[in-house]
């Protein structure tokens, strides 16, 4: 069978206000197999929302070739969506319907009958926890419940492929892992999933794979395991200095131990990655004036942060 | 806007009636709000101005004026229900509720909804049409049976009505920018297409120049015609009319649209 996507030097072109060009996506390429939960990662405005829209045929690209679950979205756009799901990062809930009947005439889309559209609508309602708001308004749902009920609105055509565009933001921490349930159990049954989050550990925990994105280029790619493993090692020590005296990298480095370590300082806290930490942390308390220092597992956030920077985007 | 692209050929998947059969269903949600204004409405123009202000009037083209006026009202109630629903309705579809951001994620193209919100602004217009045209029957305003085909014209026209109302939705950057096509075109259509008055020889030929690019003005002259029992070929030429105005503005205000939507 043919992969879930395969994108070869997609890019999307967008005019600013001022007629400038610039690209949102960035000459991506890309491989997805089929079944696989695949994560897109980066800070605010790195193309992930523009690149789902690209896939799901919304937007033509600029440049580069696409092909997703074997149909090339340029010419067989209906074909296409009728086997993908979507979940945007902006509910486009239909306000004139209540929550049942967004799902209902949601499967009229899809040309589902009748009897099967409200069998569907019934078993996603279920499914996501929403029964007993299916006769509520729209407006009268809370935000965690709008994303699920979301959620379920992209599960109505049974697709072979989601797009689930940030599914969690916005959820407390009940609605959050009733929503990875959910999206293991979609894996589980075999279903290709792209997820666009910010939450790092919902990253690590789900995704199979992903990518790290940033001004539209992917930076990197792997299975979450790998990427800590390669770019930050196991550990991390954090070193919180009494103002002003915050050593340089080059003193840090010269404790024992530390000589391979990767170091970085921000303000007036140092990050020490490395497999073995420990006897740092204990050098580092003999010599340096510390606030405080922690040492703790490397996570995806140490590899996001140290890909992307520290600095806010705009 | 691009312009040779207004003129790209559309590429429907056969699934506007179900873009239409959404608004349809919003409508019958709130049909007790939406059957008043059509029911209520004619019944005012034709007391305080059919019959009030009619009574100074000697009879138009023939006929008494509450008569002469009966057949306009039906015409013009297509006009505001196609232009509203394809004006503030459609932005307010597109833009705050972005339904069609929705709808466009499943088999249903851009095109088709486009096609689809005019298939139920022309419905829109039957229903309200229809309600009108019971009332002036109420009133004993009827005089063929003929003007019930005043209802597949209302049907055509209300293309040509809708797509302009889609054609500002296209380029609207806020819902105050309706103002321009209310004040430029809907209002003088609505006064000037020889709903109120006959359009005699006397009046300026431009004036008739104007008068006649208006869709109203023929829709209007059809449905009179119809209702004293007449089908002329001169009739028949302002169906044609109606028919390729509204295909040409129908084809501009989708490309419009997708030029808008589709980055
Ligand atoms: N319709 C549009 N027209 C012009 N520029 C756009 C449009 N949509 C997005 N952009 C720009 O493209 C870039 C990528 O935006 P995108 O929404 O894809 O980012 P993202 O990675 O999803 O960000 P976030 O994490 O905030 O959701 C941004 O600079 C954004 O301003
Ligand atoms: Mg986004």
């Amino acid at each position: 069978m043919e992969p879930a996507l395969e994108l070869d030097g997609v890019t999307k072109v967008f005019r600013t206000w001022d007629g400038k060009e610039f690209n949102a996506v960035d000459g991506v390429t890309l491989r997805v197999p089929r079944g696989q939960l695949f994560g897109f990662l980066g800070p605010n405005g790195a193309g992930k929302t523009t690149l789902l829209r690209l896939i799901h045929a919304f937007w033509p690209p600029t440049r580069g070739r696409l092909r997703v679950l074997g149909y090339d979205p340029a010419t067989q756009g209906g074909e296409l969506k009728a086997r993908i799901g979507v979940a945007p990062q902006d509910n486009n809930l239909d306000p004139d319907f209540n929550v049942r009947r967004n799902l209902t005439t949601y499967a009229r889309y899809f040309r589902l009958p009748r009897a099967e559209a409200a069998r569907r609508a019934d078993e996603l309602l279920d499914f996501v926890g929403l029964k007993d708001k299916r006769r509520e308004e729209i407006d009268t749902l809370s935000g965690g419940m709008k994303r699920r009920l979301v959620l379920a609105r992209s599960l109505i055509n049974e697709p072979d492929l989601i797009l689930l565009d940030e599914p969690t933001t916005g959820l407390d921490p009940q609605a959050r892992h009733l929503v990875w349930d959910k999206i293991r159990e979609l894996r589980r049954r075999g279903t290709t999933i792209l997820l666009t989050t910010h939450y790092m550990e919902e990253a690590e925990l789900l995704c199979d794979d992903l990518v790290i994105m940033d001004g539209g280029k992917i930076h990197v790619q792997g299975r979450p395991a790998d990427l800590i493993a390669k770019h930050v090692g196991r550990d991390v020590l954090e070193l919180a200095f009494h103002p002003g005296s915050t050593p340089s990298v080059e003193d840090l480095r010269r404790l024992p131990g530390a000589a391979d370590a990767r170091i970085e300082i921000h303000a007036d806290r140092a990050f020490v990655y490395h497999d073995d930490v420990e006897s740092i942390a204990h050098q580092a308390k003999a010599r340096f004036r510390l606030e405080s220092s922690l040492v703790r597992r490397a996570g995806l956030e140490d590899v996001f942060l140290r890909l992307t920077g520290r600095q806010l985007r705009e | 806007m691009t312009f040779p692209l207004l003129f790209r050929r559309p590429r429907f998947s056969g699934h506007s009636h179900l873009v239409a059969w959404r608004n349809a269903d919003v409508y019958f949600l709130a049909w007790k709000t939406d059957f008043l204004p059509p029911l209520l409405e004619p019944i005012l123009w034709l007391v305080a101005i059919g019959y009030g202000l009619g009574t100074f009037i000697e009879d138009v083209e023939g006929v008494p004026y509450a008569e002469f006026l009966a057949p306009a009202l039906l015409t013009l109630t297509a006009l505001n229900a196609s232009f509203f629903e394809c004006s503030y309705g459609s932005f307010v579809r597109m833009y705050w509720q972005k339904t069609y951001d929705a709808i466009i994620a499943t088999p249903v193209a851009l095109d088709d909804v486009i096609l689809g919100e005019l298939l139920w602004a022309a419905t829109k217009s039957v229903i309200n049409a229809a309600i009108v045209l019971g009332v002036i029957a109420a009133f004993g305003l009827v005089h063929s049976w003929l003007i019930l085909l005043a209802l597949p014209v209302v049907f055509v026209a209300a293309f040509a009505f809708g797509a302009v109302g889609i054609l500002t939705t296209s380029q609207a950057p806020n819902i105050d920018a309706f103002n321009y096509p209310m004040y430029l075109y809907v209002t003088p259509m609505w006064f000037l297409s020889g709903t109120f008055f006959p359009l005699t020889d006397e009046l300026p030929p431009a004036f008739h120049f104007l008068a006649y690019t208006f869709p109203l003005t023929h829709a209007t002259r059809i449905a009179r015609g119809l209702n004293q029992g007449l089908i002329t070929d001169d009739l028949l030429n302002s169906f044609l009319w109606l028919v390729l105005v509204g295909l040409v503005l129908t084809l501009l205000s989708i490309n419009a649209m997708r030029q808008r939507l589709i980055k």
